[in-house]
């Protein structure tokens, strides 16, 4: 049954609600699954990002979270500023933030090319703080209100749960924005070009493709991806200069379980991982910001590549 | 050979003790004004650089500056950790002499503080921590806790929605000091105004995503959703309940700590309606309004002070009074600490009041309502007054608290 949005915008008027039957103990694990596969999805998106930077640059890019808040703020400021409202702000601020990454990529991270990866994290690290410390002094740290979209409120009585229309629409959006990532770098001849780059630069260099533009572009794209993931995350948490800082470290752990650089690894790790916190919520919630990590710890020990990563 | 080595450690410890003695009885006109608080994490809008410019605008509305006292403010992150922040307390009580340490938010941290204060016999002035053990059983004869805590936070706000029907609750509640105090202090008000509690669900302290202890909340059918919690925890719990349709489902929630700051991050459209307890809105009264202008205007982000602020500035200002009555900073943590309890208080933004014997500050508090969007006229325009509580029945009565300071 679909509830309309009503009156206050936000909270949708709920008729059945109070006459549905009390939850039993499997009705409420569906509901963790389905949280978990919601919170997975921004994981997915996250990390990857990550990856594809990762897998093309050999960058690890510790400035991912802080891309992706500036994602959610952009949203914010193409709301408030320019009036320009969120289906917008999910074409035009994965463009513009993008765009910002391709700056950082000129200015900086070019002549990171060959270095060890220490340089990059390095770098990268610094990058965060500044972005996040120069939003924090200007716009504090409790964040800023960002509402869902007219079309997107309201929610589903699924039986076992109430789902709002807006996660749902989360989960099935980032689904889809994964596969045609994984599509574009691992089926089409674009992909080939940018696999092979990564393999051999001066080989396709020989062939006559622009390698160095091909790399800017590729850290265009997963920036972002990652400002994608800021936008989408808006109307759920509060817009705040942290909030990518909060979530980049669990990104990283989904990255390295499902192997550096695997773009499927880190697709499927991501909506698992997100499962398995939601499950960890329901069952022993202390333990919940800490699963992620002994997961990783478990996986590295019996294979230190990740589950899908290739031993270079 | 023995009898050299205890010469000298005989020795030694003489002269120590005639240079702390010397110096516990020097008045000077030096005071440092350490100000801990979260600087950069989800408390950092209700303390945090806010609660430093109050502690500046103290100091420089005492006058005492112009009179030729030396009053300088400094400042720390303590990030949300008792270890890092009684180490800070401990380097700056050694090291660089401070004084007395100001806000400090973090029941964990502000614990661990109190400890260290009352070891080195300084000053701990507190506003930004709200467990109520302070002035109960982890009290000291150095601390004073000024702006609210858990007790009556539990009587304002919990207390009056039992009484107007919600009486079977369910917490969420922070997993630290804090939230523990919280939820145990609100609990004892339902019991007492014959309510239940049906259950509870603690989560790890800034956590972003909360829907899955709002399921367990919804499936409890608990008529009070209790949100022992703050900050950005508090925020994103009350944001993510309207999403998943819990308060249009008929159960209310209770924030049972809500500031300012945590208001404007919501927005007024989610915001309104919830009840909550303060003992400080900017709005109250001209004295209010004036301090609120002047301090919007000096902060980056332009917000209005929050009761945690002005906690800071009204305790920096009786701290102030105190030294200035006596004539010089005696550096004896205990003795002015006896002295501001024996000193009526009485600054602009909390009106007249009072210190107890165990260092609890006694002043009004005020239960409010958040206005609907139709009903602000501005920006920070945001309470509704619904009553007053008056400064007697606010906290908790001194025959009913534990602080060992009392059994004499």
């Amino acid at each position: 049954m679909k509830v309309p949005g009503g009156s206050p915008p936000g909270i949708p008027s709920l008729p059945c609600q109070t006459e549905r039957e009390r939850p039993n103990t499997m009705q409420a694990l569906y509901a963790q699954l389905l949280v978990g596969l919601i919170n997975g999805s921004f994981y997915a998106l996250l990390s990857l990002g990550l990856a594809v930077i990762f897998g093309m640059l050999n960058i690890i890019n510790f400035a991912h979270g802080a891309l992706y808040m500036m994602g959610a703020f952009c949203a914010y400021f193409l709301l408030t500023y320019g009036g320009i409202n969120y289906w917008w702000a999910l074409i035009l601020a994965p463009v513009i933030v993008g765009g910002f990454g391709i700056l950082l990529e000129r200015t900086m991270l070019q002549w990171l090319t060959g270095l060890d990866h220490l340089y990059g994290l390095l770098l990268t690290f610094g990058l965060a703080l500044i972005i996040q410390g120069v939003f924090q002094n200007y716009f504090g740290s409790s964040g800023l209100p960002y509402a869902i979209p007219d079309l997107l409120k309201g929610g589903v009585n699924l039986g076992f749960m109430y789902l709002p229309i807006y996660r749902g629409w989360v989960v099935i959006f980032s689904l889809v924005v994964c596969i045609a990532t994984w599509y574009l770098i691992e089926k089409t001849r674009l992909g080939a070009y940018l696999r092979a780059a990564t393999e051999n630069p001066t080989l396709v260099r020989a062939f006559g493709i622009n390698v160095p533009r091909m790399i800017t572009l590729t850290y265009g794209l997963g920036v972002g991806l990652a400002a994608l993931a800021g936008v989408l995350s808006a109307p759920i948490n509060q817009v705040r200069p942290l909030m990518g800082a909060d979530l980049i470290i669990v990104v990283f752990a989904v990255v390295v379980i499902g192997g550096m650089g695997s773009i499927m690894g880190s697709i499927i790790t991501g909506f698992a991982l997100g499962v398995i916190e939601g499950l960890t919520k329901y069952f022993y919630p202390e333990a919940s910001n800490t699963v992620v990590f002994v997961l990783m710890v478990l996986v590295l020990l019996v294979k230190p590549t990740g589950l899908t990563g290739r031993a270079s | 050979m023995n009898k050299r080595i205890s010469a000298l450690l005989l020795g030694t410890a003489l002269v120590l003790g005639a240079v702390t003695g010397a110096s516990a009885q020097t008045m000077d006109k030096n005071v440092k004004i350490g100000s801990l608080s979260d600087q950069s994490s989800l408390y950092a809008d209700v303390g945090g650089p806010g609660s430093t410019l109050a502690a500046q605008m103290a100091v420089e509305d005492s006058g005492l500056t112009k009179k030729g006292w030396n009053i300088e403010v400094i400042t720390g992150d303590h990030q949300n950790k008792p270890d890092v922040g009684s180490n800070i307390a401990r380097q700056w009580y050694d090291v660089d002499k401070v004084d007395v340490i100001v806000d400090v938010p973090n029941s964990g941290v502000a614990l661990a503080v109190n400890n260290v204060t009352k070891e080195k016999n300084k000053i701990f002035i507190n506003s930004g921590a709200a467990t109520s053990d302070l002035t109960n059983a982890q009290c000291t004869p150095n601390t004073v806790h000024w702006t609210y805590d858990t007790y009556n936070l539990a009587h304002g706000t919990g207390g009056a929605l039992v009484k107007a029907g919600g009486d079977s609750w369910f917490f969420l509640t922070a997993d630290y000091a804090f939230g523990a105090a919280l939820e145990r202090d609100t609990t004892a008000v339902v019991k007492a105004e014959g309510g239940k509690v049906l259950g509870g669900v603690k989560h790890p302290l800034n956590t972003s995503d909360f829907s899955s202890f709002l399921l367990q909340a919804q499936a409890s059918k608990a008529k009070i959703i209790g949100l022992a919690n703050a900050g950005g925890d508090t925020t994103n719990s009350i944001k993510q309940a309207a999403e998943f349709g819990i308060v249009a489902g008929g159960q209310k929630l209770a924030a049972l700590l809500l500031f300012i700051s945590d208001v404007n991050a919501l927005g007024l459209n989610v915001a309104q309606g919830l009840n909550f307890t303060e003992t400080f809105y900017w709005d109250l009264n001209d004295q209010t309004r004036s301090f609120g202008k002047r301090f919007s205007e000096r902060m980056k982000n332009k917000q209005m002070p929050t009761m945690v602020h002005a906690g800071v500035y009204a305790g920096v200002l009786h701290y102030l009074k105190v030294l200035e009555k006596e004539g010089g900073n005696s550096h004896d943590g205990a003795k002015i600490v006896a002295a501001m309890k024996a000193m009526p208080t009485d600054d602009p933004l909390f009106g007249k009041g009072t210190i107890e014997p165990n260092g609890r500050k006694i002043h009004p508090a005020y239960l409010f309502e958040v206005k609907k969007p139709s009903e602000s006229k501005g920006p920070w325009d945001y309470y509704k007054l619904v009553s007053t509580i008056p400064a007697d029945k606010a906290f908790t009565p001194l025959d009913k608290s534990t602080c060992p300071l009392l059994k004499k």
